[in-house]
């Protein structure tokens, strides 16, 4: 799993049947010591109901399909945790209550 | 799979259901010279790994296999705690 | 299925219960001139390989089951090695390990 911060939505009309009613987000990912963003966006289905800024854990490939929201849907990314802390090495490098460390 | 070492933890309270009461780790891949590459990834834990340790975790949907559920929404899952590394120079 | 080098090898005791007695070794991606690219990866023996020991690695969790001889179909497998290279050719190159 990767964490990503949570930058947009994306509505679609016209998609495969079995998507519909899945919410999708826009995720930019994080590196996890740094906190800087890393790498390009990538559309992720939301399992958790994460909302606008928060940091959250996406899971790629089939196993993004592994959870009850996305069960047998054709998707390749997951938000499937809202993080509220990460410590590295001791060191708290995000809180969810207090954004700037 | 892969040799990784133990750098951090995250918590979180909102997740999907199956990885309840699961840790997760913040990991570092690294090669036998205990060397790091590539970028930090997040593993689900049931071994008890601490910061620091080396550990091997497995990828894909083989990393769920480790869990109490094995069909968890999860992508990458420490599959065993390593003592020793033995490697010719 | 990837060309690969035996480079070393590991020792856990603290480990996923479907691995007791399997051997763990690092392997070391090669092309066809057995120069090393990529980085290491730590892959579930198979076949009785040894450090030294240029192998045939196999990524696919199905499949790597089946080499190793799991028992169980949620052994968190997804590399093993799946033959020692005798010998191969390419038309660049051709080794003879024997």
């Amino acid at each position: 799993m990767y964490a990503a911060r949570v930058i947009g939505t994306v509505v679609c009309t016209q998609k495969d049947a079995r998507m519909n009613g899945l919410k999708m987000q826009v995720v930019q990912p994080v590196n996890l010591v740094t906190f800087k963003d890393e790498g390009k966006p990538a559309v992720a289905i939301d399992a958790v109901g994460a909302g606008d800024q928060e940091i959250v854990l996406v899971v790629g490939g089939s196993s993004g399909r592994l959870t009850e929201v996305t069960k047998d849907k054709p998707v390749d990314a997951t938000i499937m945790a809202i993080v509220d802390y990460i410590d590295i090495e001791g060191k708290n490098v995000f809180s969810k209550n207090s954004k700037e460390i | 799979m892969q040799m990784a070492k133990v750098i951090g933890m995250v918590t979180s309270t909102v997740k999907v259901k199956e990885i309840k009461g699961i840790t997760l780790l913040v990991i570092q891949p690294c090669n036998s010279k205990h060397v790091a590459f590539g970028q930090a990834i997040v593993a689900a834990d049931t071994f008890g790994a601490g910061v620091g340790e080396y550990v091997f975790y497995s990828k894909s949907k083989e990393g769920a296999m480790n869990l109490p559920i094995p069909t968890a929404c999860v992508d990458a899952g420490i599959t065993g705690i390593i003592d020793s590394v033995y490697r010719k120079v | 299925m990837q060309l690969a080098k035996v480079v070393g090898n590991l020792v856990s005791t603290h480990k996923n219960e479907t691995l007791k007695g399997k051997k763990l070794l690092f392997v070391q991606p090669v092309d066809d001139f057995l120069e090393p690219f990529g980085n290491e990866m730590l892959a579930v023996d198979g076949v009785g390989a040894g450090i030294g020991d240029l192998v045939i690695i196999l990524a696919e969790g199905g499949s790597a089951r089946m080499i190793t001889d799991a028992k169980s179909n949620i052994a968190p497998i997804e590399l093993c090695i799946a033959g020692i290279v005798d010998s191969f050719s390419t038309e660049n190159n051709s080794v003879t390990t024997k």
